[in-house]
């Protein structure tokens, strides 16, 4: 049913998109789940996609040169571990960030730190581990670029990149 | 497929010592002065004005750089041959450089050249060379480099290359350029980051990080035929090659068994092998000139500090580092008597030396965004990255901090430089 409905959120995404190419969306495939089902399924929408759902935070951040998850982020990440339970054909790429403040090279290994203590939480929270990648980005890819604390903070985080289904 | 060629070509050129003119020609800015300056005069060359550029403007450029000459104008007296030489016109000149350059066929110069002890009224030193008039500024450097030997009795680097990362906006070159920041070459050109390039001791290769893949992996490149190998991509990051001064294998950092560890491969990427074991982040692996330790940052103490290792596995390191700051980046000095790395104490990066025997450390600059130090290959002079008014830049220090040279790109951020070797002629 859930995947019904998601594939239905699917079609209708890709019909809104009307300058897209309509023969690639996967009508065939979706449309005959999506006739047997309930009218009402396409209103279980994928909580992925609701903005109001706890799910829609996708970050969690650091202290300066600490990779363990913090406590405030706990309750994201059992959110995101349920839901990855719920559908074993999600997958998510974590990718660690760090600040500037390390060398490339340190960071490189302080972003994979991050990244892999977020997978190890999912794990233990009910994601299967073959759902989940790990990727290091170091200081090489920071959402904000000034030399100051507003910048670094939200630099120094992991993203849960999930991919399309 | 003709840009790919220009650039093999361009780059077997720069091997074979020819400078071409430069795109980018960088701004240089000094500041210091050696302890005692020797002063040095450098008569402009015979014939030197018909040349696009002055052999003896170089020459006099690459001995004013290091701080350690004072160049003394030599006011209109312009001798070209010993014979013309009047001593006592030279009070105060402890050496004097005269030459002459002749154009011949096939667009080929002939420079002679001569260094001569002023107080002993004796030749030091003499060159006569022959080549294509596009090696001009390697002539140069090559005569810059004999001077510097014979007054100061170490090798000079005039004529050795370094590399870094130009980055503008979401493009990342790798470049090659002289010492003197002339003579840069792309050899790569990516839209994803590239960083930590380091030489292969007879700097005919470069091995470096790419995230052209997505993650981190490392490649080695020839810089003769420009052909690459993936030399690492395993599971998680891929990343701080180091070559072994035999150059036989790498020293690169896998996180594919956890955090990230030291391994030991092949430059054919046979051979891999695991040598250290903290469990911690192990990074930055840099060789010992005898190729027996490993110096490299590692967080097991609970902050980034410097630690050694033996390279035959015994897994016993020892910490060297134990300020109140982080450090990073270690790069031992080329006679194994020191290391130069990168210390962050109150936000500030400094660039700083350690002595092996007495433990004693160096600030050897005034902090601020200072990373990524190497040693030129005589040992004099440490490169590193900085940034100016926001602008990443490249910057040297002499290894004892008295003379600072900032180097401006035209344009782009420069990241991640390391000195080359010296390349056998």
């Amino acid at each position: 049913m859930k995947k019904a409905g998601l594939s239905i959120l699917l079609v209708s995404l890709l019909a809104a998109c009307a300058s897209q190419k309509p023969k690639e969306a996967p009508t065939a495939e979706a449309a005959q789940p999506a006739a047997a089902a309930a009218p009402q399924a396409a209103v279980v929408a994928d909580p992925l996609n609701d903005p109001n759902s706890t799910l829609a935070k996708r970050s969690v951040y650091y202290p300066f040169d600490v990779s363990v998850v913090q406590d405030a982020d706990k309750p994201l990440l059992q959110a995101h571990a349920k839901y990855l339970s719920e559908h074993p054909d999600r997958k998510v790429r974590l990718e660690g960030n760090c600040d500037e403040r390390g060398s490339t090279e340190y960071n490189i290994g302080l972003g994979q730190r991050r990244a892999d203590g977020v997978k190890k939480v999912l794990v233990l929270d009910g994601a299967n581990a073959s759902q989940l990648t790990t990727i290091s980005y170091g200081e090489e890819k920071p959402k904000a670029t000034g030399h100051n604390e507003d910048s670094w903070k939200q630099n120094r985080r992991t993203d849960l990149n999930y991919s399309a289904n | 497929m003709k840009g790919i060629l220009m650039l093999r070509c361009l780059v077997m050129l720069a091997l074979f010592g020819v400078s071409l003119p430069s795109y980018a020609t960088l701004t240089i800015e000094i500041t210091g002065a050696g302890e005692n300056q020797i002063p040095v005069a450098i008569v402009p060359f015979a014939g030197e004005e018909k040349l696009p550029q002055s052999i003896s403007g170089i020459v006099s450029a690459d001995l004013a750089r290091t701080g350690l000459f004072r160049l003394v104008d030599p006011a209109g007296k312009a001798p070209h041959e010993p014979r013309d030489v009047v001593y006592t016109d030279w009070a105060g000149v402890d050496a004097l450089a005269i030459g002459s350059v002749v154009e011949q066929i096939n667009g080929r110069i002939a420079v002679k050249f001569r260094l001569l002890d002023m107080v002993k009224q004796t030749e030091l030193d003499a060159e006569s060379v022959s080549a294509p008039g596009a090696q001009l500024r390697a002539i140069a450097h090559r005569i810059a480099d004999m001077i510097y030997e014979k007054l100061t009795g170490d090798p000079g680097v005039f004529s050795t290359r370094i590399a870094y990362v130009n980055r503008q906006g979401k493009n990342y070159r790798l470049v090659v350029a002289d010492s003197d920041g002339y003579g840069e070459q792309t050899v790569l050109s990516r839209n994803e980051p590239l960083l930590s390039p380091a030489w292969s001791p007879d700097g005919s290769h470069l091995a470096y990080v790419s995230f052209e893949q997505g993650g981190a992996v490392i490649y080695v490149q020839s810089l003769l035929t420009n052909q690459r190998l993936l030399l690492a991509h395993f599971d998680g990051s891929n990343s701080a090659p180091a070559w072994s001064p035999d150059g036989k294998q790498l020293a690169i950092v896998l996180t594919r068994d956890g955090s990230s560890q030291i391994y030991l491969i092949h430059p054919d990427g046979t051979g891999l092998r695991r040598i250290s074991f903290s469990g911690a982040i192990d990074t930055e692996p840099s060789f010992s000139p005898d190729g027996q330790y490993i110096l490299f940052t590692s967080d097991q103490g609970g902050t980034p500090q410097i630690y050694r290792m033996a390279v035959d596995g015994s897994g016993l390191s020892e910490r060297l580092t134990f300020d109140d700051g982080n450090n990073f980046s270690p790069r031992y000095s080329p006679d194994g008597k020191s290391f130069t790395y990168t210390h962050l104490e109150n936000g500030r990066f400094y660039i700083a030396t350690q002595d092996f025997a007495t433990g004693q450390a160096q600030l050897l600059t005034d902090g601020g965004w200072e990373k990524r130090p190497s040693f030129a290959p005589n040992g004099k002079i440490i490169l590193f990255a900085t940034e100016d008014q926001g602008r990443g830049i490249l910057s040297t220090v002499s290894s004892d901090g008295r003379v600072k040279q900032k180097m401006f790109p035209q344009s782009g951020d420069i990241r991640e430089p390391t000195w080359g070797p010296f390349l056998k002629q």
